[in-house]
């Protein structure tokens, strides 16, 4: 039996990367929600977060090293393009990550200054991550396997537009998750950052996907609008993507009417999946949009398959223990910061 | 590519990782002495201990965290600035990285979390072991990174291909590379060093002022610690520089300023190398012990420079001065571990307030010698990025200067204010000492659940 190791390490990247958005996303959003929230609900917001960011943030490691590992070639191109936005997400996230310890220690001024620090950080961090998105679908030039673009061919309108609904979708996810963990005014309050990030969410949603059918012939053609014409037998399979992020929304908006606790999460999560498939299925085979396909990028075979084993033993123990830590703090965080 | 983006991606990889270091070679440390405490706390069930712990793991979790956020950085930096380095190693150490993401990294991540803030919500046995856990993740680290780093030194393990790419042709020979067990122990033995002068350092600050059990306690376990364990380090330390004699000449060449090959090398106690005149400007020497430092015999004929093309020898000067740093502040923590266990002896470590200040004193000699060990195996191993595979120069990114320095600027503001905040929070918490730590919380917004809201309750299970 012979295994297609870089198709099934394309697929652990991607894992990785969808679980990194997910988790990481909903802690970014606590910060960029932060300004609209009083300084007792900042603490409880953060405490609902503070056990597990880091954790959530070594998914981001796992999908750098992991993409190092699996795939050089790709790594080695799309880090010199990506280099403006993902320097700016790296400053970003430290300040934001040490904001997390360090908002403890400062006094008055010194909190203040943490406090303005994890809101700065954690929206540079997504404006970031939304810059580096939209310059990866806009298409990295290559040269043979390496990059030969300037410096600046990622900052666009059309990058800017993603970056924007990157910060209304982890705006989402944020509120969503402080609706699930939180009660009383805080979470009434959540209720409304949920409606207003999830109506910007989807406008932009929209929008980009719109505009993604513009910037590249070959996205179009994937979806079945080339060369002018419409193959509906193209687009037809893949409608069901499109139709479970409106599902999502739908959801959530329930979810907010009835006033339940963690539906509106889970349809935020619905929204996100649909979106990264639907980029998924736009560019696979590539990897580097759109002259380098996952083979081509891909690691000697001998390496695949010995960071294959590991994974297998190793993913489910950490998805294990992460779920440990999540069910361990699962439950209300109590407002007012009393101690119980 | 232009020659700026070089310099300036070298610039800003060494100061970056200077930084990162910093913080893991005092976490690893630490991580296992609050291992130690917590066990000793649930067999003893002193409170003492219990205090201590609750002290330290506060500063661990700042530190903890400047370690994490400059260690991502690291792993970006590899494919921002060294993408030619990331595509042509990665068949050989790619999986190496990713086995620390997968062993260590989520280890650690995830169990910090019980730590700090699991108090309360797990038995005292399950938050013993998740901070077991968190220390043998450190260690995990480090054995993972110390292990790619020693196949860069001395590769083996792997063929060049027709075309140019590397293929692994054995896994233990890439992992367990011939400088690897002689820098992972003196590594780890470096972080326990480092550890033990800081908590003795800020024990002693608080004897200063004053008695306090538990700053008598934390210093007799530091001087245990570094009493033992300096010595150790000369002896693993020698024992890499024969090694490196071995694998990398002219590293030791550099390391020793040696530049002519010869039997009876004068050994350099201080010297000004000059590349440029191939020689020393000048030196302070004692004849012939040279060969019998490295080689072990003052007949034996140790390299120097002159046996490498002037393109392929490291800067000397760096790495001959980093080198006496290291090695004498090693020397230094000899003799401050020979006097604490003397005075511990004779019963007179808290009433000796010379011992105590410069037990202050020596507090951050761990960092420097750390940071001065890095220089040495890290410059002295230039032109090469790999030994013999890949020259620095053929690894960077195809990016521009103008990037590069910007990204560099930003860097050095954003540590700089980073870092004096930290400092300045873990000297605040080592100001007030282990005592205070066990005051029920005040109303500085300390959010429940947190170590310090912890400490207050006694009905913690
Ligand atoms: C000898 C030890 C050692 C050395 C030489 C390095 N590191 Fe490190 N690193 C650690 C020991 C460590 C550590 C002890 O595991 C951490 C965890 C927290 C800390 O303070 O250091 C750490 C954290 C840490 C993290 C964050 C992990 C997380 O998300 O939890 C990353 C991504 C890296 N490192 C990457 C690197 C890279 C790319 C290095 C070199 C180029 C490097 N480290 C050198
Ligand atoms: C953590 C301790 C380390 C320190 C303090 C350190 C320090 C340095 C320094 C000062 C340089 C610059 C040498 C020069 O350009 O003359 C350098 C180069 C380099 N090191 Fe390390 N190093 C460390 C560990 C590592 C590890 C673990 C790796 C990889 C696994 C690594 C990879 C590199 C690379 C790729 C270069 C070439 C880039 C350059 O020349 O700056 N280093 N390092
Ligand atoms: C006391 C005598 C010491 C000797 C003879 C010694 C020797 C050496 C040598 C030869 C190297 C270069 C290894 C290589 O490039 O492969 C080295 C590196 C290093 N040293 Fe030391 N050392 C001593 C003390 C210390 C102390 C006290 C510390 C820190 C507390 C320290 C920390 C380091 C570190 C972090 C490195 C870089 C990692 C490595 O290459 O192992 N050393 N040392």
């Amino acid at each position: 039996m012979t295994l297609d190791l870089p198709f099934i390490w394309a697929g652990i990247i991607a894992l990785a990367v969808l679980m990194y958005v997910l988790l990481d996303g909903f802690d970014l959003g606590i910060g960029i929600l932060f300004p609209f929230a009083t300084p007792q609900e900042r603490d409880v917001m953060m405490e609902s977060v503070a056990p597990i960011w880091d954790g959530n943030e070594t998914w981001l490691v796992l999908g750098g090293g992991g993409m190092l590992a699996a795939f050089p070639f790709a790594y080695g191109a799309l880090m010199p393009a990506l280099y403006g936005p993902i320097l700016i997400m790296l400053l970003a996230l430290i300040l934001r990550g040490v904001a997390f310890e360090f908002r403890h220690h400062g006094r008055r001024r010194g909190k203040a200054f943490w406090t303005a620090a994890f809101v700065g950080g954690s929206l540079a961090a997504t404006l970031a991550q939304g810059l580096a998105l939209g310059g990866f679908i806009q298409g990295v030039t290559l040269a043979g396997k390496a990059f030969a673009g300037g410096p600046l061919d990622w900052l666009t309108p059309y990058s800017a537009v993603v970056a924007v609904g990157l910060v209304a979708g982890y705006a989402l996810l944020g509120a969503t998750w402080i609706v699930w963990r939180t009660e009383g005014e805080l979470q009434a309050k959540a209720r409304r950052w949920a409606w207003q990030s999830m109506a910007v969410t989807a406008a932009l949603l929209a929008a980009v996907s719109l505009a993604t059918l513009v910037v590249h012939p070959r996205v179009v053609a994937r979806w079945g609008f080339g060369d002018g014409g419409f193959d509906l037998a193209t687009l037809l399979p893949l409608t069901p993507i499109p139709l479970v992020g409106i599902a999502g929304l739908a959801i959530v908006a329930w979810g907010l009417g009835r006033r339940h606790h963690v539906t509106p999460f889970l349809g935020s999560y619905l929204v996100f999946f649909s979106g990264y498939l639907g980029l998924a299925v736009s560019f696979f085979p590539n990897i580097v949009p759109y002259d380098m396909t996952f083979r081509q990028a891909a690691n000697a075979d001998n390496a695949l398959a010995l960071m294959l084993v590991g994974v297998a033993i190793l993913l489910p123990a950490i998805l294990g223990y992460t779920v440990w830590v999540y069910w361990l703090f699962r439950g209300k965080v109590g407002t007012g910061a009393g101690y119980h | 590519m232009d020659l700026d983006a070089l310099i300036l991606s070298r610039l800003q990889f060494a100061f970056t990782i200077a930084f990162h270091i910093i913080f893991p070679s005092f976490t690893i440390g630490l991580a296992s002495f609050l291992a130690v405490l917590e066990g000793l706390w649930l067999a003893t069930g002193n409170a003492r201990f219990k205090a201590l712990y609750l002290f330290w793991v506060k500063i661990f979790a700042i530190s903890f965290g400047m370690g994490v956020v400059s260690g991502v950085v690291l792993s970006y930096q590899i494919g921002t600035n060294w993408s030619v380095f990331a595509a042509v190693t990665a068949p050989v150490i790619g999986p190496l990285l990713a086995f620390e993401v997968l062993t260590a990294f989520f280890l650690e991540a995830s169990f910090l979390g019980v730590m700090l803030f699991g108090w309360k919500k797990v038995g005292p046995g399950l938050h013993f072991t998740s901070t077991v856990l968190v220390a043998v993740g450190t260690l995990i680290s480090a054995f993972w990174i110390i292990s790619a780093n020693s196949w860069m030194q001395y590769p083996t393990g792997f063929e060049t291909l027709p075309d140019g790419t590397l293929r692994t042709t054995s896994w233990m020979e890439v992992i367990f590379s011939p400088t690897f067990l002689e820098r992972f122990a003196h590594m780890t033995l470096a972080a326990y060093l480092t550890t033990s002068l800081v908590v003795g350092a800020a024990s002693a600050w608080r004897l200063l002022k004053g008695p306090e059990a538990e700053s008598s306690i934390a210093l007799r376990m530091a001087i245990g610690m570094f009493a033992i364990v300096a010595p150790l380090q000369l002896v693993v330390g020698d024992a890499s520089g024969k090694r490196v004699m071995e694998v990398q000449p002219a590293k030791l060449a550099a390391i020793e300023a040696f530049w002519e090959t010869r039997r009876e090398q004068a050994f350099h106690i201080a010297a000004w190398p000059d590349r440029a005149i191939a020689g020393n400007r000048w030196e302070l020497s004692i004849p012939k012990v040279g060969s019998w430092i490295t080689a072990g015999s003052i007949d034996a004929e140790v390299k120097g420079l002159k046996d490498f093309a002037p393109g392929d020898r490291p800067p000397v000067f760096i790495v001959f001065w980093a080198f006496r740093i290291m090695v004498g502040l090693g020397v230094a923590m000899i003799g401050l571990g020979l006097w604490g266990a003397f005075l511990w002896w004779r019963g007179r470590l808290e009433t000796s307030p010379l011992f105590l200040r410069c037990a202050v004193a020596m507090g951050p000699a761990g960092f420097v010698a750390v940071i001065s060990g890095w220089v040495v195996a890290e410059v002295g191993r230039q032109p090469w990025v790999v030994t013999g595979v890949l020259r620095t120069a053929d690894a960077v990114s195809p990016v521009t200067a103008g990037q590069v320095s910007t990204s560099l600027i930003a860097f050095m503001v954003v540590y700089a204010v980073i870092f004096s905040a930290g400092a300045v929070y873990i000297l605040r918490l080592m100001a007030a000492g282990p005592a205070a730590a066990d005051e029920p919380p005040d109303s500085h917004g300390r959010a429940p659940g947190s170590p310090l809201g912890a400490a207050s309750g006694e009905d913690a299970p």
